[in-house]
């Protein structure tokens, strides 16, 4: 129940083999994703998303809230995934513990992660539990117990969790903590989304009940259901469990638009824990809703930059020059296809206290400014089409990511369709657009988080 | 709160006019489907296992060298060789060894610990023998040039640097030293001075002598022809031989209960909680039993000590208990994580929970909720190529195969609640522990000192 940084689902061509195992050339090999989908939106508005695979003996059941910490409000830094965890400790049928030990006695695995713009539960079980599994996330979208205690309780472990995988380790939180507040101005984008403790410690039952009331209306989520499913027995078990919740408003979805930068905001922030100075520059993308090409064409380029020994920034970076331990390049702060737009193009490096800051930003900059000036060879840009395929198969042979995957983008861009298709999608695009990506980043201002080892108070309960 | 002006208090959501409502019965169970496994041993002592396994067009390779120490150098040296043995070849370099395995969507990963070499990846099943051929490359040719090595030496310094900065690792060295003291089992980790000793020659004189294949396991899984899979796998590796086999870890001695070791961690927030003892091996009569009690115990988030320490005091984010095998034996480990104000509480009920299962054992809806868990989430863990490439090895390394895997529900459901409780006596007494608490000793010293059993600063 914590933060997932969700991998990024992707597909492609391979190049054809001989039977002396090398290259006859490029092609594009057929790597079909014949995966069926099946909706429907109850009365109430919940839309449901079915995905039959007969293979397996594994059934996965997730709800996709449409909230993430970007809509928290101000002064409760924190909430949104501080109300996934009070999401599992009670509803009307289910006393607290009930949930999880009905998942797990059934044979199931359980978790739920909130990230930008949503918020997921789900569980993967033997298929035998399929209906055992929508009552369980019926009962608590229809009627949560929210008690004082639970919230109490949740603020304590809440608190270790951000102990153990922020404040007493290296490097906690770098980037997805630390870069936004640099790239960004508006409080929806900047701040922590583990939030501050003494904002956490205010949270009261109150606030629990009308962010409830408020974005977990039936209307505001998505059901997601895959496995060896009939699809008919399956949308009537769907309609029995949550067909009864009351229909609410749904909140008008807000825009987190906010200009991007005209220059480079620099920031440094001092680590305890940390034996190494790390770097994070945080760049604005695409938004994927209105220009995915362009979007895909940065996941395209991120791959360029830092996939694999052969990728740019790995050759240069860590190999030619020296300058860093470790590099890698990412479109998307939380994962690809993982928000709406503003979503964040980052470039981290951890580096020698030897290497100034200045050197290891200014080869990234001559990395793009290259590739800007001289675009990709279709060879380099088919080799890491061939990787984002073969990661696209992985992910589809577990249920868990597959159903993850589809029902996060079927939430954000109303598409699951978007992960079927993205091997041929990125598979067509052109040098130029890779080029182009890279000038766009090149041309723009960006944030820039120096993490630097040192003394730094770390008793943070008294903040 | 903008979108509503007016919602419903905490207890309003809480409650429907229809009322609470029964839990739905459990369905029909389908058979855990498992492939037939085939099994050849090259004649360079190779072990080659091959499973069919479609679904998607992959293939998961995971190779396994026993690789024991057989020098004081012998870690740093090790690091190394895994860090350079895809950097070159006598025909490829670092790059071209990316680019071969990228044309078919593959990645190979290395990684070495006290007791192998393993080899780990995945691609387009329509690749397999270019991975094969890569495979067979760095095994016969790697060179380890010695630009490369010299800079893996320089990231390797740093990265130990990193991981020696984890509160995880700090714990785990700890722990290690306490078990075992300096058997070569405790050095999962080089000094950074020992890598900023090494030199190329013996990284390729530690290939030579010990990555070799009499011994070793190589496993297939995907969309695959197994027979035809072993047949490339003969001929890619065809050129991989030795005349001695691969070097086994020598069985530690099992650790004797005794005090947890405290141990100073300056300015830490929290602290790790590590306590281990004896277990059984996959083979021992009794596994299936224990298993199920450590499950009550602390195996999974439906346990007594995740309920206790977490669900009711809010002392950690996680709490996990669980069998880690070793030559020759299997310990169990009880491990947490928590604040340090609440450090000498959180230890105060673990003893408890430790003594509780021994004195209250597993109630029959306990051992039924365990049992079903077990079951169900190997079901999960095999229903991919990964998950089932990774378990046949692990397996193979035991001496087990896929008739235990088939067979594994089959003894599980056989288990008793007297077994159970027998096995939590026998396993899960406060007194047969011993371990360490990492963490700030000004802090937390004072408190876990005065529960006793506690030696250190």
């Amino acid at each position: 129940m914590g933060h997932r940084a969700d991998r990024p689902i992707p597909a492609g061509p391979a190049e054809a083999v001989d039977s002396a195992g090398r290259v006859s050339g490029p092609r594009v090999s057929v790597s079909p994703v014949s995966i069926e989908l099946h909706r429907a939106t109850l009365a109430n508005g919940l839309r449901v998303l079915l995905v039959p695979d007969p293979a397996t003996p594994v059934v996965g059941v997730a709800v996709h809230v449409d909230v993430g910490f970007r809509s928290e409000p101000e002064g409760r830094t924190g909430f949104a995934h501080l109300f996934e965890h009070l999401m599992f400790q009670g509803s009307e049928s289910l006393e607290k513990l009930a949930h999880f030990r009905h998942v797990q006695g059934s044979g199931g695995v359980f978790n739920g992660s909130t990230h930008q713009d949503y918020t997921d539960y789900f569980e993967v079980l033997p298929a035998a539990a399929l209906e055992r599994a929508l009552f369980l996330e019926a009962d608590r979208l229809r009627a949560p117990k929210l008690t004082q205690e639970n919230l109490a309780n949740q603020i304590d472990v809440v608190k270790e969790e951000i102990r153990l995988n922020v404040l007493n380790r290296p490097y906690g939180g770098f980037p997805w903590i630390l870069l936004p507040p640099v790239l960004y101005d508006t409080f929806p984008n900047a701040h922590n989304g583990y939030g501050d403790f003494s904002e956490l410690e205010q949270a009261g039952l109150d606030d629990a009940a009308a962010f409830f009331d408020t974005y977990y209306a039936p209307g505001n989520a998505q059901l997601t259901v895959a496995g060896p499913i009939d699809v008919d027995t399956t949308m009537a078990l769907v309609e029995k469990h949550f067909g009864d919740i009351p229909a609410r408003p749904t909140p008008a979805r807000p825009s987190f638009f906010e200009p991007v930068p005209g220059a480079e905001r620099r920031q440094a922030v001092p680590d305890a824990h940390a034996p190494l100075p790390a770097l994070a520059m945080g760049f604005r993308m695409p938004d994927p809703a209105t220009d995915l090409d362009g979007y895909l064409a940065h996941v395209l380029l991120a791959s360029v930059l830092g996939d694999g020994e052969a990728a740019r920034l790995q050759r240069r970076l860590v190999h030619a020059d020296g300058l860093v331990t470790d590099v890698s390049a990412s479109a998307g702060l939380m994962g690809s296809l993982d928000a709406r737009d503003p979503d964040t193009f980052t470039v981290t490096a951890v580096h020698p206290a030897a290497v100034e800051p200045d050197k290891v930003v200014g080869a990234v900059d001559e990395e793009l400014e290259k590739l800007a000036a001289t675009p990709p060879s279709t060879d380099e840009l088919a080799r890491q089409v061939a990787r984002w395929s073969a990661s696209l198969h992985q992910e589809n042979d577990r249920v868990m990511y597959r159903m993850l995957g589809l029902g996060a983008r079927e939430l954000l861009y109303g598409r699951a369709e978007i992960t079927l298709e993205l091997t041929d999608r990125l598979a067509v695009l052109t040098p130029a657009q890779v080029a182009a990506a890279a000038g766009a980043l090149r041309g723009a201002g960006r944030g820039v988080l120096l993490v630097e080892p040192g003394a730094q108070d770390t008793q943070e309960d008294d903040a | 709160m903008t979108a509503v002006t007016t919602h419903r208090t905490a207890e309003e959501i809480g409650r429907t006019t229809a009322g609470p409502r029964e839990l739905p019965p459990l369905g029909e169970t389908r058979e855990v489907p498992l492939p037939d496994v085939v099994e050849r041993t090259l004649p360079s002592g190779l072990r080659v296992l091959a499973a069919h396994r479609p679904g998607v067009p992959m293939v998961e390779v995971r190779m396994r060298v026993p690789f024991a120490a057989r020098t004081p150098e012998h870690p740093a040296v090790g690091e190394l060789l895994s860090s350079t043995l895809l950097t070159g070849t006598a025909s490829r370099d670092r790059v071209e060894i990316d680019d071969e395995l990228a044309a078919v969507g593959a990645d190979l990963g290395v990684s070495i610990d006290p007791e192998r070499l393993s080899i780990g990846g995945s691609g387009l099943a329509e690749g397999l023998p270019r991975i094969l051929g890569v495979l067979g490359d760095v095994l016969t040719a790697a060179t380890h040039p010695d630009t490369e090595v010299a800079r893996e030496r320089e990231r390797l310094a740093e990265r130990i640097a990193v991981a020696r900065a984890q509160p995880r690792t700090i714990a785990r060295e700890a722990l290690q030293r306490k078990r075992f003291g300096d058997h070569p089992i405790t050095r999962e980790m080089p000094g950074a001075d020992e890598v900023a000793a090494v030199t190329a020659e013996q990284v390729r004189a530690l290939q030579a002598a010990s990555l070799v294949p009499g011994g070793a396991i190589l496993t297939l899984v995907g969309d695959i022809d197994p027979d035809a899979a072993i047949d490339e796998v003969a001929g890619a590796l065809a050129g991989w031989t030795a005349d001695h086999l691969a070097h086994e870890l020598e069985a530690p001695p099992l650790p004797e209960p005794g005090d947890l070791l405290l141990v100073h961690r300056p300015g830490s927030v929290q602290s790790q909680l590590r306590l281990s003892g004896r277990a059984l091996r996959r083979g021992d009569d009794g596994y299936a039993a224990l298993q199920l009690a450590n499950l009550v115990f602390g195996g999974y988030f439906s346990s007594r000590w995740m309920e206790n320490i977490r669900e009711d005091k809010g002392y950690t984010y996680g709490a996990h208990s669980g069998m880690e095998f070793v030559p020759g034996g299997s310990l169990l480990g009880v491990e947490t994580d928590v604040a340090s104000d609440v450090t000498a509480a959180a230890l105060l009920e673990t003893r408890y929970e430790l003594g509780r299962i021994v004195a209250v054992p597993p109630t029959p809806a306990e051992v039924e909720a365990a049992r079903a868990y077990a079951i169900g989430s190997l079901l999960i863990s095999l229903d991919s190529q990964g998950g089932l490439a990774g378990m046949l090895t692990s397996l193979a390394a035991d001496g087990l195969d896929v008739d235990w895997l088939r067979a594994h529900p089959g003894r599980l459901s056989a288990v008793t609640v007297d077994e159970v409780a027998a096995a939590a006596l026998e396993f899960f007494a406060p007194s047969t522990f011993t371990g360490v608490v990492v963490g700030d000793a000004d802090v937390i010293g004072a408190g876990v000192r005065a529960l006793g059993g506690i030696t250190g600063p």
